[in-house]
Order: structure tokens, then C-alpha cells, then sequence
């Protein structure tokens, strides 16, 4: 935290537009606190349905309010408020444009809370991660197109010519995802909140995982290397260990991600060399996430006394980790004989939890406790809450994933049980009451996790009670005229 | 080797954006257009016909719920799913689902082939509440849908704009979606009364109906309840 101690930010206030970035951080810690939090009441709900509420929560209802609120609430919000930080400071110019950077938080805002009632009062179109209705959509890509604008808009305008490979990685981001969100969405209204897909049946399924794979992949992979490529090295006060490889692993990364959609749909009746295809770029994926997860670690050598000492450094490097892992995970995943026994079960679940947990949030987390002394010009109020935050977090993501891989290997091998002359061993239900404990367990997992989210977001109010966001006069000459990066 | 060659790119803009946008677009033409002109990606299914007016309405409601979070409608084809369930799932019989429901997750059963399995009223009582008819089971009571009136405001619309997506729909059935909706309800409200189901006032259906029709259509159309084949036998695939 050595960097932390000295108000830095406070000479660069004039130059850049701080007071969106604070929105946006402070958005995405709100979002993140609903999300975790529906998603613990969806936890709950399936270990005992009593808590199933009436028509507007209950778990078919409040799944994707818990999965649209963390990955476009809590995501996009850290990933807005990091790279309209790093944008700013790698071109060293002010965002494009003030008045589109309040355009682009209000709007986003307004679609979260939008979508969340409209989630809970059934407006859905089902397919998983693109729930919203039509209206919403087109909000969605207005949002979007401002974001695109303004952000392109400051890199065009930059004073740094290179750069610098977390550019790399939002830009792709967000081109990326504006074709995915826009196809898979492509439907014909009905009424102001029902529409259908203008895709049918195998046409649909194809196209809905070609979208859902690769949210993952340019929601919750791109933009979060991107912030780990800009605020890792930040933090360490050391450069990336190799550019070399961060050349290697984005080329690659972008190009085979968008194939590997197909691995959703293995053995079902989308044609066979589709899936197939899906199968063998889920396995070459290996290396280009293998990639960027050595190139963060990598970046760590010869200091791992420091992480030691400091939690936001020990975030990082287990969120790495935690990649690392998950990437070696879903490609085992997408081979045949593992998914026959892995598909539609806990295992998926506990499978995703352990790269949103634990790559995503945790270095979600770990920006946050980077910019927020910055934003308010000061230092963190308590680097031992951090400390237990992420202590309680890692035990939390344990205890949500291991119960959920135990459950899902338990469930498949229930399912494909047979007695010797051949009849099923198990009937359904009874696959159901055999993780109904580990159902409990990864509740406790979650809440846990939950916790340590509340613990930052005491810490988070407390450092901007003790810091400002305004900036004294003089200091305002001094710093325009110094052009500060 | 010093990758001089890939400094152009790091201070080019417009270079940078297009040439990585290029690279993700490749997959996704590769993986979305072929399926659509290749022979034998979708067979055609003699049996599989439109959803009626009252079973569309259903599937909009099996929607709204959100019931494809905890159940698949897609048979694997291994011996273990389809003496479970019935016949794995054809690409010929989704012709017609806009959105396709196989979901991702079986918190519950797979009901691609849950059609004709359980007498309607059995589907009633589960919906109140299933633990009255499988006390461990954790799937939410959606009794609320027993009391909710089933709106058909929309039916004829609904259907005019599936037309316009390619399904035949004729223009009779557009412009007595409702009614046709109203009379199969009235089948559906019958067979329940007979089992002894209390309904409530006569006329006025619930969305509970509707949903109860769509769940008694689900694989039906392969027929291979009437006549039983081979567990993985294709049925009458043409």
C-alpha cells in the first residue's frame, strides 16, 4: 500500500474526470450488494422452497435478477469505473466527453433498476443472461454505443501514443459484445414487454450460447484482464512481465473464445461437427487463458513479500488463480465424457461461481480498494478489514464451490445409476434429497462471501468520510500546468 | 526476437479495433451461418405441428415463471435419459419453440417428454403445492397461478407475429385465437372437475390452466406415447 499513503489523485482532479469514476465505483459496490444478496435468498430458496415468495420472488423469478445484477450491475460497474480511470491516465487526456460520461452512468443505472423490476414482475424472455425485453435491449444498446463513443472518442484524442495492452483489451470488449448483445436479441414485438425470437428451436440454442459463452468471455474475462493488466502492475509498482506474452495471449484469446459456445449444447441435437468444434477450441482456450493468468502471476515474482503484507495484493493474485483454475476447468468440461456427467448439474454452477467468485469479484474488489483512497484523496481507513475481507471472502468461495462440485458429481452419477437388469437405481427426487445438504453448505458459502462484501462496503463509507472530493484551489494551477499522468 | 512488427498496431487506433473485431467475427459465421443451408441440420418430423392458442399462452406463462432455471426440455441420448424420460430430443421438433426452452440446469426433471405422464389434476395439485404430492421436493408453490384470470388479449397478436416468423399459423386461427384459447380451456377445466378439482366459478379460467395444457403437449408430437417404440428409436422421422 506504499502507493496509497500519498494523495496522488488529488494533482490530477483538474485534469481528469474523477467524479464520473466515483459514480461508477460506488454504482458498482451498490449492485454488487444486491446481487450477492438475491443470489443468497436464491441459495436459500433451493434448500428450503418455504422461502419461495408469492409471484415476484420466487427462485424462477429472482435467478436472473441475481445474474443480471452481478454481471451487469456489479462487472460492468467495476469495469466502467477502472477503465474510464485507465483510459484516462494511459492516453492522458480528460474522457471524450463530460456530458456523455453522465449520460452513459445515468442510463446504466436507470437499465439495472429497470431490469430488476421488470425481471421480478415476469418480463423475461428466458434465454439466460439476455432476460431483458425488447425495450430494455435497445436501452441496453444505447448505453452501450455511449460507452463505445466515449470511450474510443478519448483514445483518439490521446497524448500517449501506444497503447498500452489494457486498451487492447476494453476496446475488444466492447466491440465484442455490442455484435453478440445485438443478435442474440434480434426478436418481434409483440406488446411493449413480450416479444419472440426471431431464431426457432436449434437456430436459437446456437445462437443464445454463441451469446452466453462469449458474455462470459467479454464480460467476465476481457474487460477484468484489462483491469488487471493496468491495475496489478499499479499496485506492485513494477511493469507486466512480459509484453511478448500479453501480445501472444489477447491475439489469441479473442480469436478462440468466440468458438467455444457449442460446448453449451453437447449432445443435444445441434449438428455434431458444431459441437465438436465447440469441444476442440475449448481446449486450445487452455493456453491464452493460461496466458494471461502467468503473465499477472509472472508480474508478482520477486515480490511476494509485499503480498504478504497487502490484501489487495492477495486478491489479485488468488483472482488469478482462481482463473487459472476455472480455465482448466470448463475445458475439461467441454469434453464428452465429462460433460455426460457434468451437464445440468451443480457442478456447472459451482464451476462458474469459482471464476465469478474468484477471478471476477475478487479482482473486481481488488480495483475498488485501489481507486477508492484515489477517488477520495486519502488513504484506505482499514487495510485489517480488507485483510479479513479477503480472508472470509477465499473461505467463502471454498465453501460455496466444493460443495457444489461434490453435489453435481453426486447428482450425475445418481442419474446414471442402473441396477444389473438394467432399470434406473435412483428415481428423481431422490437425486434431489442426496444435495439437499450441500445446498445448505454453499448457502453458508455465499453469505459468507456476502459478509466480506459488507466489510468493504463499512471500509469503503469510512475512507470517504475521511477523504474529499474536492480539490483545493491552488493545487489546481499547479497540476494543469504540470500536465500530470 | 523483438515483435518490432507489432508496434504499428500498438499505436494504431482504427488498425487495432477493426483487425481484433475481424478476428471475433470469424467463429460466429463459421458456427451460425452453415447451420442454416446445411442438409439434415433440422429433419423434418411429420407429427410436429404449432402450439395451439391456449398451449402458446402456457409456454409464454412457463416463460414468465422462469421454470426453464430448473428444468431442461432436451433427452440426451444415452440409455439412462430416455428410459427416464422417453425419446431424446430431435432438432425437428423445435421448429416452432421462439425461444428454445432446453435449459441448462435440472434443479428439477427434463419435461421435453412430461406430456401425458400425469393426469391434468395431477399438475394442478403439484402447482398449489408440491410437497403435497412429493414432500422432499424443493420446486417453488405456484398456487398464485390457480387464482390469476388467464388473459387472451394478446393471443391473436401473438400469433400473427409467429405467422410473420415463419409459422403457419392461417388467418382463421389468428382471428379466433381467442375463442379456440377459451374452448380448450374449457376441455382442460372439465377433465379437472371431473377428478374432483375445485375450480371456482365457471367461465373465468386461470393461468394455471393454460400452463397445464402446454406441460400435456410437451414431446407429444412424435407420438410415441400411443405407440411405444424402441427407447431411442427415431418414431416416424421422415
Amino acid at each position: 500500500m506504499a502507493e496509497a499513503t500519498t494523495p496522488i489523485g488529488r494533482e490530477t482532479e483538474a485534469l481528469y474526470d474523477m467524479a464520473v469514476v466515483r459514480s461508477f465505483a460506488l454504482s458498482a459496490l451498490l449492485w454488487g450488494v444486491v446481487g450477492m444478496s438475491v443470489g443468497l435468498l436464491a441459495a436459500l430458496q433451493l434448500a428450503w422452497p418455504e422461502l419461495n415468495l408469492g409471484p415476484w420472488l420466487h427462485f424462477g423469478r429472482i435467478r436472473p435478477i441475481h445474474t443480471n445484477a452481478v454481471i451487469f450491475g456489479f462487472t460492468l460497474g467495476v469495469v466502467f469505473a477502472g477503465s474510464y480511470y485507465g483510459v484516462q491516465r494511459l492516453c492522458r487526456v480528460r474522457l471524450f466527453s463530460d456530458a456523455l460520461s453522465r449520460l452513459h452512468l445515468w442510463l446504466w443505472n436507470g437499465i439495472i433498476v429497470a431490469a430488476a423490476v421488470s425481471l421480478m414482475l415476469g418480463h423475461s424472455t428466458s434465454k439466460e443472461y439476455a432476460e431483458l425485453e425488447w425495450p430494455l435491449d435497445v436501452a441496453v444498446v444505447v448505453m452501450w454505443v455511449t460507452y463505445a463513443v466515449n470511450f474510443f472518442g478519448t483514445i483518439a484524442r490521446r497524448r500517449e501514443k501506444p497503447m498500452y495492452v489494457a486498451l487492447w483489451f476494453w476496446m475488444s470488449t466492447i466491440l465484442t459484445i455490442a455484435m453478440l448483445y445485438v443478435f442474440n436479441n434480434l426478436a418481434v414485438p409483440v406488446s411493449l414487454w413480450k416479444s419472440y425470437s426471431i431464431y426457432a428451436g436449434v437456430h436459437d440454442a446456437n445462437i443464445q450460447w454463441w451469446y452466453g459463452h462469449n458474455a462470459v468471455g467479454f464480460v467476465l474475462t476481457t474487460p477484468i484482464l484489462g483491469l488487471m493488466y493496468y491495475f496489478l502492475p499499479k499496485q506492485i509498482g513494477r511493469p507486466i512481465y512480459s509484453h511478448r506474452l500479453s501480445i501472444l495471449h489477447f491475439w489469441s484469446l479473442i480469436f478462440i473464445y468466440i468458438w467455444a459456445g457449442p460446448h453449451h449444447l453437447i449432445y443435444s441435437p445441434l449438428p455434431d461437427w458444431a459441437q465438436s468444434l465447440g469441444t476442440a477450441f475449448s481446449i486450445m482456450l487452455i493456453l491464452p487463458s493460461w496466458g494471461g493468468m502467468l503473465n499477472g502471476l509472472l508480474t508478482m515474482r520477486g515480490s511476494w513479500d509485499k503480498v504478504r503484507t497487502d490484501p489487495i495484493l492477495k486478491m489479485f493474485a488468488v483472482g488469478l488463480t482462481f482463473y487459472g483454475m476455472s480455465t482448466f476447468e470448463g475445458p475439461m468440461m467441454a469434453l464428452k465424457t465429462v460433460n455426460s456427467l457434468s451437464h445440468f448439474t451443480n457442478w456447472t454452477i459451482g464451476h462458474v461461481h469459482s471464476g465469478a467468485l474468484g477471478w471476477v469479484a475478487l479482482t473486481g474488489f481488488a480495483t475498488l480498494y485501489y481507486l477508492v483512497p484515489r477517488l477520495w484523496h486519502t488513504q484506505l481507513y482499514s487495510l485489517r478489514l480488507a485483510e479479513a475481507h479477503f480472508w472470509v471472502a477465499t473461505l467463502g468461495i471454498v465453501l460455496y464451490v466444493t460443495p457444489m462440485w461434490i453435489s453435481g458429481v453426486t447428482q450425475g452419477l445418481m442419474w446414471r445409476a442402473v441396477n444389473p437388469d438394467g432399470s434406473l437405481a435412483y428415481t428423481f427426487i431422490e437425486t434431489v434429497a442426496a444435495i439437499h445438504i450441500y445446498d445448505v453448505i454453499r448457502a453458508g458459502g455465499g453469505a459468507l462471501f456476502l459478509s466480506g462484501a459488507l466489510l468493504m462496503v463499512y471500509n469503503v463509507i469510512r475512507t470517504i468520510q475521511q477523504g474529499t472530493s474536492t480539490v483545493p484551489a491552488p493545487q489546481l494551477a499547479t497540476a494543469a500546468a504540470a500536465g500530470g499522468r | 526476437m523483438s515483435w518490432e512488427w507489432h508496434r504499428p498496431l500498438e499505436a494504431k487506433q482504427l488498425l487495432l479495433a477493426v483487425l481484433s473485431f475481424v478476428l471475433v467475427t470469424v467463429g460466429g459465421l463459421v458456427l451460425l451461418i452453415p447451420p442454416y443451408f446445411l442438409q439434415g441440420t433440422i429433419p423434418t418430423i411429420v407429427g410436429v405441428k404449432p402450439y395451439s392458442a391456449l398451449e402458446l399462452e402456457g409456454r409464454d406463462l412457463y416463460i414468465r415463471e422462469g421454470c426453464n432455471t430448473c428444468h431442461s426440455q432436451q433427452v440426451r441420448p444415452f440409455k439412462t435419459e430416455t428410459v427416464r424420460y422417453g425419446p431424446f430430443s430431435m432438432a425437428g421438433e423445435g421448429i416452432y419453440d421462439r425461444p428454445f426452452l432446453w435449459g441448462s440446469r435440472r434443479t428439477g426433471p427434463d419435461l421435453a417428454r412430461v406430456g401425458g405422464k400425469y393426469p391434468d389434476s395431477w399438475h394442478w395439485l403439484h402447482l398449489v403445492n408440491p410437497r403435497q404430492i412429493e414432500p422432499r421436493s424443493n420446486m417453488p408453490a405456484f398456487a398464485f397461478l390457480t387464482q390469476a384470470p388467464l388473459d387472451l388479449s394478446l393471443t391473436g397478436r401473438k400469433l400473427e407475429v409467429l405467422q410473420s416468423l415463419g409459422t403457419p399459423y392461417t388467418d382463421a386461427e389468428i382471428q379466433g385465437a381467442a375463442e379456440a384459447a377459451q374452448r380448450q380451456a374449457d376441455e382442460v377445466a372439465a377433465s379437472l372437475r371431473k377428478d374432483g378439482v375445485d375450480l371456482g366459478q365457471a367461465g373465468v379460467h386461470s393461468e394455471a390452466i393454460a400452463l397445464i395444457a402446454y406441460l400435456q403437449r410437451l414431446g407429444r408430437d412424435i407420438g410415441w406415447r400411443e405407440r411405444p417404440i424402441g427407447t431411442a428409436s427415431l418414431g416416424p422421422v421422415q
